[in-house]
């Protein structure tokens, strides 16, 4: 965090100075190590084992916050009989189809519940001839539309109280987790079990009803074939002592770049629409009504989607939008497939992909197996690219690597790449939404010099000039753009448009003008919305991205400081920071409580409940929507209004987090025979061949990190002489140990090998970098950061080079952090002896010619 | 009066820099830069890893007035907990030693014997109306009798221009009621600027926290009035020795014997004209 977010690791020093204990887990001893007050390396990609002791450990001892886990979680709810748990099945899940490498998930359900969950219908559950041209369909899972609620079951489960069912969640957890013992964490991580007690023992007694534990995480957790497991592993851990939706409590995610939570909200991936609301499917949502039957929950706020939905449609195509006409429901795009940015680069080279935009993206040095995104960009008719800088995906075809070593040669390349200079963040208004939700208004200070303009100002032109050369058309399929509401005030030299009244569409309006409210939406056509959960950012015409009243001037919890969403709430589930009777868990952690004096829930923060809806609120039979969920059942969002221990539905891999090893790992997996994540997305060909497990000719482990001193592939930082010569150039980091058994010299430079190429590196040998002890054996550690290409001042190989593409199977992420190499001293060949140096290592490995 | 000269002075001000909070992130190397417009490293050939931890700046000088230095250090585990350090790894799996990273950003200390300006021919250098030392680049000469004169190495003649530069406490911004640029920058406040009596005091009670919290190797470098260099405007809160920073341990005035070894030369001169005349007169005996 002290890497990678200085300004927010103020926060942890300001903890620390007050008392707080701060444990920094990390593979590498970092910045954050050095200002911790204790620091755990263990080896990359074993975190789940790590949590999974965590959770033993709490379960084992009784160390759980009975009272909440039995009033808020899932921890009671029967499961049906037919469920067999990775401990019964060596590795795998009930319902595992290994034709396919997916699951079947009816068998996760509650017991009782529909046996052929809807959650399964719509996402996970694709019958074979109901995919589209050989594409995985049912790989468009929609994790990410779980941004802002959970997946959908349509029964409430039968719950045990006692936790003493042998088929309760509560047991089945124990029994899962029971081998993940000290011992074995110390056998899979390389933690040493003093230390492991010591972690243990210190949340353990930092949670509770007095206190709260925060962990905070970033791509190192997520960058994996199971990343989305291990941030279920930790929400399991959490919810166990009781540190969600409670003050310093919380799983924390800091984000890869400024807005990348905004980039979700208002979504830039291809499965959801603002506010989380799924991208329907060509084939399953003929209809509105269709689509939002099969995705909404009857019950909890997500029953309320059609509100939602109606007012998008009406925000994006107004008047032509009617209750005739289904809102223009068919205008939306339907997805076909899997549509992620790396199925792209292969239909890129299969030819299907002809286009790309890359609007502040650097795939060329930031995705993993940059060779195979050269490669794809080669073979597109055309390229936009709008950056700060010319970075290297603008210039692949010029002198990106393969045009040294032949593999490309610019004179054959057909791609026609048009770069656009970009207005940075400080030349252009616009708003900035960070991992904690909160929407922060920034103002132009100066001109963007030359040609360069906002992304604002190039899509709105983009789309004006659009809509005026199809304006005369009567092609029906040209009616989506024609029909687009597309009227935004501009102004200035550059015809730059008013980034406020884009805000101000987002918000919504009804007959009365701005909405204050997301409750106040309605499914009627009456309303229009952006985006859902941003309604209330503008409310009474007021831009509260942009408040500023100084913490001095406010309470602590500080709400008139941006806006956060939904409804400006700072704690999201804050219904838990009290008891089931509405009593604060502590005075110490007291936030939202309810007042029966004055009938409604009381908090310094906007409580995440209904306002009047009393502790002891018992749901009707068949009630929807938010009546459906009782006045103790704190995670409004969910259909069964209670945190989920265990995942009925909504993931791809199993409802349970399990240790599994890294694709490319130096270690067999001690727990189960299943070796790796068994639902995880290859791919395999020519260009990206996977090095085989245990591998002694590639026997080190690597993962893959930033600098402070650089921003993630180099375009905003490799340019700038202020930061550039503070880390001139690329380099890896090795431990004397590995540094004396593979002959590198401090200094001097290495070669680093994997089955997708070669790339050399100045070598920094760092007593920060340990060996660690697994499996019986000594494993070594290459920590590589990533930031470099060969455009600008600073200057080197790209690490992310290394890497091959393989991906976690709900959100389409690579597996950047935990992979394996090979590295021996001296610089790289060049020209054609490099990829014959990469062949040489994959006849030895025995996977040359192999499409896998 | 102050020490320093000023009959009406201001308070004095300075910088505490508290390097147990810091986190090298490097942002008051390029706030600095960018406010002051400082070079960067310029030509390829400066463009090159030092090997010195994530330090690629080096030291302090003409082009660097702010250089944040990172320290490894190998410490046994044992004394790792009582220093309430990181350790790192499985020590019992492997050997007993563990690490930790030092990190400081150091800067012109401001001294209150300054022997720079003591040695400025030009009046280039000055003592201004805050108690810190400015160089006047309109003044300066670039006769470079400064660079010597500085017991920590800091002021440097910048080789294409010929002038000497250092930290001037951003005496264009504290006039106007700003804080410097790197201490501003700072997102930990290891960086403080302020009344150097007041941030004398804050230092204190820190370094007692942090002995209270068992981090017994804190101690203050810079602070004493009584030292050599009569205290630093801009000092320090270190958790190792200063010469693990590659700060000197007893920095004193250059010039401090300087009266003396003129009243000694004139002492001498004296001496030698009254043998002169002596003989002279015993001559004409």
């Amino acid at each position: 965090m002290a890497e990678c977010h200085p300004v927010g690791f103020q926060w942890v020093m300001e903890a620390k100075n007050r008392g707080a204990k701060i444990i920094h887990v990390d593979p590498r001893f970092t910045r954050t190590s050095a200002l911790a007050h204790e620091h755990v390396a263990l080896r990359a990609g074993s975190d789940i084992a790590f949590l999974g002791g965590l959770i033993n450990y709490v379960l084992g001892n009784g160390k759980e916050f009975r009272d909440y886990v039995v009033a808020y979680t899932n921890a009671g709810a029967i499961l049906r009989e037919d469920y067999a748990d990775a401990e019964d099945l060596d590795g795998l899940f009930s319902g595992f189809d290994p034709q396919t490498g997916r699951y079947d998930v009816t068998t996760w359900a509650y017991e009782g519940a529909d046996p052929a969950p809807a959650a399964g219908e719509r996402e996970l559950w694709v019958h074979p001839d109901e995919e589209h041209g050989g594409e995985h369909h049912g790989r468009s899972a929609r994790a990410e539309s779980y941004g802002s609620g959970g997946a959908t079951v349509h029964a409430k489960p039968i719950i045990d109280e006692t936790l003493e069912h042998p088929r309760c969640v509560f047991q089945v957890l124990k029994r899962h987790y029971a081998r993940y013992t000290p011992e074995a964490v110390a056998d899979i991580c390389g933690v040493s079990t003093r230390q492991f007690l010591d972690v243990a023992e210190a949340i353990t007694a930092n949670s509770g009803r007095r206190r709260t534990t925060a962990w905070v995480y970033s791509v190192g957790w997520t960058h994996h074939t199971v990343g989305v497991q291990y941030i279920r592993a930790a929400s399991i851990l959490q919810l166990l002592l009781g540190n969600i939706g409670r003050p310093g409590g919380g799983i924390l995610a800091l984000r890869g770049h400024a807005s990348i939570q905004g980039s979700t909200d208002i979504p830039t991936l291809f499965n959801i629409l603002p506010g989380y609301i799924p991208m329907p499917h060509a084939h399953q949502h003929l209809d509105l009504d269709m689509h939002v039957g099969l995705d909404a929950g009857a019950t909890g706020f997500w029953g309320n989607m059609r509100s939602y939905t109606v007012s998008l449609l009406k925000a994006w195509w107004g008047e032509h939008a009617t209750e005739d006409n289904d809102f223009r429901f068919d205008h939306l795009p339907r997805l076909t497939g899997d549509h992620g940015t790396y199925q792209t680069v292969y239909n890129q080279l299969s030819g299907k992909c002809k286009g790309y935009f890359l609007v502040g993206e650097n795939p060329a040095v930031g995705s993993a197996n940059g060779k195979l995104q050269r490669l794809g960009m080669a073979n597109l008719d055309w390229l936009v690219v709008r950056d700060l800088q010319l970075i290297e995906s603008a210039t692949f075809w010029r002198d990106g690597p393969e045009i040294d070593t032949g593999e490309l040669a610019t004179e054959e390349i057909g791609t026609e790449v048009f770069f656009l200079p970009a207005a940075s963040h400080v030349e252009k208004d616009g708003s900035f939404t960070n991992t904690q939700r909160l929407l922060q208004w920034h103002h132009k200070a100066i001109e963007p010099p030359g040609d360069s303009r906002s992304d604002l100002w190039f899509y709105y032109h983009l789309g004006r000039i659009i809509k005026q050369r199809l304006r005369d058309s009567t092609d029906p399929r040209d009616r989506p753009v024609r029909e687009l509401t597309w009227s935004y005030p501009a102004h200035g030299p550059t015809d730059e448009p008013d980034a406020e009244s884009v805000l101000a569409e987002i918000n919504g309006s009804g007959p009365d003008g701005p909405l204050s409210a997301y409750t106040e939406l309605t499914d009627d056509g009456s309303t229009s919305c952006g985006c859902w959960i941003y309604c209330g950012v503008y409310a009474g015409g007021q831009n509260h991205a942009a408040d500023r009243v100084p913490g001095s001037e406010q309470d602590w919890v500080a709400a008139r400081w941006a806006w956060a969403w939904p409804a400006n709430r700072r704690i999201l589930y804050n219904r838990a920071s009290a008891d089931p009777d509405g009593r604060p868990w502590s005075e110490r952690k007291r936030y939202v409580w309810w007042d029966a004096e004055k009938a409604k829930w009381v908090s310094p923060d906007v409580p995440d409940f209904e306002a009047t809806k009393p502790p002891d609120y018992v749901p009707p039979e068949n009630a929807q929507a938010e009546d459906a969920l009782a006045g103790n059942d704190p995670f409004i969002m969910q259909t069964d209004g209670k945190a989920w221990l265990f995942a009925p539905a909504g993931l791809t891999d199993g409802p349970l987090p399990t240790h599994y090893e890294p694709h490319e790992s130096p270690v067999d997996n001690p727990l189960y025979a299943q070796q790796a994540s068994p639902a995880r997305q290859l791919f395999g060909g020519e260009h990206n061949r996977y090095n085989p497990v245990g591998s002694e000719v590639y026997p080190y482990a690597f993962t893959t990190y930033r600098l402070t001193e650089h921003h993630t592939a180099g375009g905003m930082s490799r340019a700038l002489p202020y930061l550039s010569e503070l880390q001139p150039e690329f380099f890896c980091e090795v431990s004397p140990a590995l540094a004396e058994e593979t002959g590198l010299e401090h200094g001097g430079w290495a070669t680093i090998i994997s089955a997708r190429t070669a790339i050399e590196a100045r070598v920094l040998v760092t007593e920060r970098m340990k060996p660690l002890r697994v499996r019986g054996r000594t494993i070594h550690q290459v920590g590589l950061p990533y930031h470099w290409g060969p455009n600008g001042l600073s200057t080197g190989d790209s690490a992310n080079d290394l890497l091959s593409v393989v991906l976690d199977p709900n959100v389409h992420i690579q597996e950047a952090k935990a992979a394996t190499c090979d590295i021996r001293p001296g610089r790289r060949p060049r020209g054609g002896a490099l990829p014959e140096l990469v062949r040489e290592y994959q006849r030895r490995a025995g996977i040359e010619g192999s499409e896998t | 009066m102050s020490e320093s000269g000023y009959a009406d002075a201001q308070p004095r001000m300075g910088f505490f820099t508290d390097t147990s909070v810091c986190i090298g992130c490097k942002a008051c190397e390029v706030a600095c830069k960018e406010w002051n417009l400082v070079p960067a490293a310029g030509d390829a050939s400066d463009m090159d890893l030092l090997g010195l931890s994530y330090d690629n700046t080096g030291d302090l000088g003409a082009n660097s007035w702010r250089h944040v230095a990172f320290v490894e250090q190998q410490v046994p585990a044992s004394r790792v907990d009582n220093l309430g350090m990181p350790a790192i790894g499985a020590p019992e799996q492997e050997d007993e030693a563990g690490v930790r990273w030092l990190m400081s950003s150091d800067v012109c200390k401001h001294c209150t014997h300054a022997a720079c300006l003591d040695v400025c021919p030009t009046g280039a250098l000055f003592r201004t109306e805050f108690d810190t030392v400015v160089v006047q680049p309109d003044i300066c000469n670039g006769c470079g009798y400064c660079v010597p004169a500085c017991p920590y190495g800091v002021i440097e003649k910048r080789e294409e221009d010929g002038r000497a530069f250092k930290c001037t406490l951003c005496y264009d911004r504290i006039g106007d009621g700003l804080e410097p640029a790197c201490a501003q920058a700072c997102p930990t406040d290891s960086i403080q600027y302020g009344e150097l009596d007041e941030l004398r005091e804050r230092a204190e009670l820190r370094k007692q926290a942090l002995h209270d919290d068992g981090v017994t190797e804190a101690r203050l470098y810079g602070d004493d009035p009584d030292d050599g260099v009569g205290g630093d405007g801009a000092f320090f809160l270190l958790l190792d020795e200063p010469e693990a920073y590659g700060l000197p341990p007893d920095p004193v005035v250059t010039t401090r014997d300087l009266p003396a070894m003129w009243r000694r030369a004139g002492a001498a001169a004296l001496g030698v004209a009254a043998a002169v005349v002596a003989s002279f007169a015993g001559a004409r005996r």
